[in-house]
């Protein structure tokens, strides 16, 4: 009886399963099918970020485990990462980056965020002064950076050591110093990328109802509470992502001191992770520890964005 | 119902393109006995600019006469850019096997080839029926394309090093334009008057930056009878008096003497575009650079001669020589092989044609009678014949070249790992011409134990 009775309790149910495994089947297919079209788009970004961003990263992980000499590749484990860290450039790479990175932040990051406040108090001519200020993005990179090679020069040809000269200020050897080779790379970087990023500041400032503003000032705050109290939180979100952008472009050096400094520079003053990476991929045959350093950068920022999402507050 | 019908078209057409632009990304290679014939592709033409576009003219003419000779092969030229080995474009065609069947590289890059499996073995048709002069190519010019035995490519356009003077400079500072100095004292000397000439003249350039320093200390070191690495290859042997010397007398002649600008950091154009201007006294460099200056940095023929590498209290023990090498693609057919070779012993290897055609080069108004390429075995009937050639049809002043010429030094091929091992010494050549305070004792011991990290690593 017992069987009889759970019997076809157990056939009902095994019946209900398959039902419903019928029934998410063909949802699945449905699904499947309505959202064809979007798959369909999805899938060229898919496979671009899979062939042009995910397989190289997982390809560097692979090299940077491996060496290869006549052709001949074996497995070496982390022999790549224990010989690029020894690397006598290696300490000099990274601190140089990490200093690049922070001056770069202190003037890069914030003196844009200046000039967009000032140039959105403008009631004239603010079509024509971001103009001005986007310019020098407009310039190639290469191209700005040699225009900089030639104002850097240590005799009193170069533009910046004319100037100083006469206002009777000390000259610099620039690049040519081991400690003003940083702070020259930045001069240059600032001035060649910040025209990006105060358009991208204006479009946020200009979105701020004025009405915030009017308040505050009925409540009698300065120019400085109003930044502080209204501009700055009405912006975080912009100024949020400009921080991780920053940081995340920063970290990837390279241009500057290839043009700048002839790469190295004096003593390693210009050599930075990515310039590091050139050398042994490009110069010394390494390509198994330039990939092992690429992927210590690669962990590196990937560690530092998943950080800074974390702790960063969460929008509204 | 059209606006999403539209739209899954087009989502498959897009899928369809992107299939087919990642299919079209896929290597290509060359194919052999196409319509009977055997094709090769063959990089490093001339570019579209060079002399106003003769220069290319000249190599379109030399493949039609060739293939007019040779009616079963055909040469496709592929262009690479100015600069044939740029090296990251360089290295990306060797991982990727993008190279052309037949493709140019430096003398330096032998073991980078090999580590990406990129060249084929072509040791058993190297002979003097397929390449009638073979046994008249110098070992410096052979050498650099073997390795344990067996060759990879065929190296040609070969240089060795020497000072290169500007003649209205000497003029200006009252030395003798025809007697350029012969020793590294001497150079110090007259670079000390050369630089009084002011108005931003620089007695003596130096490179310090992007590996050319290290190249240039290499050459001076050999100069000195020194040696970048040891006999076997597997130590560093710059790290002693010959190197020492070579540091002190730049660092002597920047700061002591003033005799050579402030501006460092330089790479090869840098100190080329100077040399145009007129702002240059002497530098150490092989003929092929007054090409350059006049070529590509606007200078004149007349302004420049060349002595020999300068030597210590003495004649030089030795210059640094190199040049280029076609190297043969892997995985050629012997057909595609041999049609290689005919083409690069007909365009490089043979005088009185291809890039010996001095003549055609005359008309053209190319500069006939600079001392270089320096192929063939002193002595050799080859090289008789190419000079020869270059006295018939010179449009330059020989004179200017001939205390390079009557006074040959011995010629010493670059080390093994040139180019890692000149990106290190860049350190301390730019430590000595930006610091006064530069320790060279140290800079050598950090260039040594970098250099020897270096070595024991590329086995």
């Amino acid at each position: 009886m017992a069987t009889s009775t759970v019997l076809p309790a157990a056939t009902g149910s095994a019946r209900g399963a398959a039902a419903k495994a019928r029934s998410r089947r063909g949802g699945l297919r449905r699904k499947v099918i309505d959202n064809l079209t979007g798959h369909g788009f999805l899938i060229g970004a898919v496979l671009c970020f899979a062939f042009f961003s995910w397989y190289p990263m997982v390809r560097e992980f692979i090299m940077s485990l491996q060496h290869t000499h006549r052709g001949v590749t074996t497995w070496v484990g982390w022999a790549n990462y224990v010989r690029i860290w020894h690397d006598p450039s290696f300490a000099a790479a990274w601190r140089n980056t990490a200093w690049f990175t922070m001056l770069a932040l202190v003037f890069g990051y914030s003196l844009p965020f200046i000039i967009a406040v000032v140039l959105n108090e403008f009631r004239h001519a603010q079509g024509y002064l971001r103009a001005v200020a986007y310019l020098p993005v407009m310039l190639p990179p290469a191209s700005a950076l040699l225009l900089f090679r030639y104002a850097y020069d240590p005799s009193d040809a170069g533009i910046f050591n004319y100037l100083l000269h006469t206002l009777h200020l000390p000259t610099s050897q620039w690049v040519q110093s081991k400690a003003m080779t940083v702070p020259s790379l930045v001069i240059a970087s600032t001035w060649m990328n910040m025209g990006g990023s105060i358009l991208i500041y204006l479009a946020a400032l200009q979105n701020i109802p004025g009405e915030l503003y009017e308040a505050a000032e009925l409540d009698g705050a300065s120019v400085v509470r109003r930044i502080w109290h209204v501009t700055i939180p009405q912006t975080r979100l912009i100024l949020s992502l400009m921080f991780l952008l920053q940081v995340v472009a920063t970290m990837q050096l390279f241009i500057e001191p290839l043009i700048l400094a002839g790469g190295a520079g004096v003593q390693d003053s210009a050599t930075s992770v990515v310039y590091l990476m050139y050398q042994h991929a490009f110069k010394q045959n390494d390509l198994g520890g330039a990939a092992a350093l690429g992927v210590m950068l690669l962990v590196v920022l990937a560690g530092f964005s998943a950080l800074y999402m974390r702790l960063s507050p969460k929008q509204d | 119902m059209l606006i999403p019908q539209f739209r899954t078209v087009t989502a498959l057409a897009m899928v369809a393109a992107l299939g087919l632009s990642l299919s079209a990304c896929s290597d290509k290679s060359s194919s052999d006995s196409a319509n009977g014939k055997t094709t090769i592709t063959v990089d490093c033409p001339p570019q579209k600019t060079d002399n106003g576009g003769k220069s290319l003219a000249a190599w379109n003419n030399d493949v039609a006469a060739f293939q007019k000779q040779h009616p079963d092969i055909e040469i496709k030229t592929i262009s690479v850019g100015s600069q044939c080995d740029n090296p990251p474009d360089f290295t990306a065609r060797l991982q990727g096997g993008t190279q052309a069947d037949v493709f140019y590289g430096y003398m330096t890059d032998l073991n980078q080839v090999l580590d990406a499996d990129a060249a084929a073995d072509i040791t058993s048709y190297l002979n003097s029926s397929n390449i009638p002069l073979w046994d008249s190519l110098a070992p410096s010019v052979k050498a650099p394309a073997s390795d344990n035995g067996k060759y990879y490519g065929i190296g040609y356009a070969g240089y060795a090093m020497g000072l290169v003077i500007n003649k209205k400079l000497f003029a200006q500072a009252g030395l003798d334009p025809t007697k350029p100095p012969t020793t590294w004292q001497d150079v110090a000397t007259d670079a000390k008057k050369i630089a009084a000439l002011g108005n931003g003249v620089v007695g003596y350039e130096e490179y310090s930056a992007g590996n050319t320093g290290g190249w240039h200390f290499t050459a001076e070191l050999y100069s000195r009878g020194g040696s970048a690495v040891s006999s076997d290859g597997k130590k560093a042997a710059f790290n002693n008096a010959a190197g020492k010397a070579v540091l002190q007398s730049l660092h002597d002649m920047r700061f002591t003497d003033n005799s050579m600008g402030t501006k460092q950091l330089l790479t090869w154009p840098d100190l080329l575009t100077d040399a145009g201007a007129g702002k240059v006294g002497m530098y150490v460099g092989a003929p092929d650079t007054i090409k350059a200056i006049v070529t590509q940095f606007k200078g004149q023929y007349s302004d420049w001669a060349i002595g020999p590498m300068p030597g210590d209290n003495g004649a030089a023990k030795a210059t640094l020589g190199g040049g280029s090498v076609y190297f043969f693609k892997k995985g050629l057919t012997p057909a595609q092989i041999k049609a290689g070779i005919a083409w690069v012993n007909y365009e490089d290897l043979t005088p009185g044609q291809g890039q010996f055609n001095y003549v055609e080069q005359k008309s053209e108004g190319v500069p006939v009678g600079l001392p270089e390429p320096q192929n063939w075995i002193p002595g050799s009937d080859a090289l008789k014949k190419d000079n020869d050639l270059k006295k018939a049809n010179t449009n330059l002043n020989l004179d200017d070249y001939t205390p390079y010429v009557n006074n040959p030094v011995n010629v010493k091929v670059e080390p093994p790992q040139a180019q890692a091992i000149y990106a290190v010494l860049d350190a301390a050549m730019s430590a000595v011409l930006t610091q006064p305070d530069a320790d060279i004792s140290a800079l050598l011991s950090t260039a040594e134990t970098k250099v020897n990290t270096l070595l024991s690593q590329q086995s």
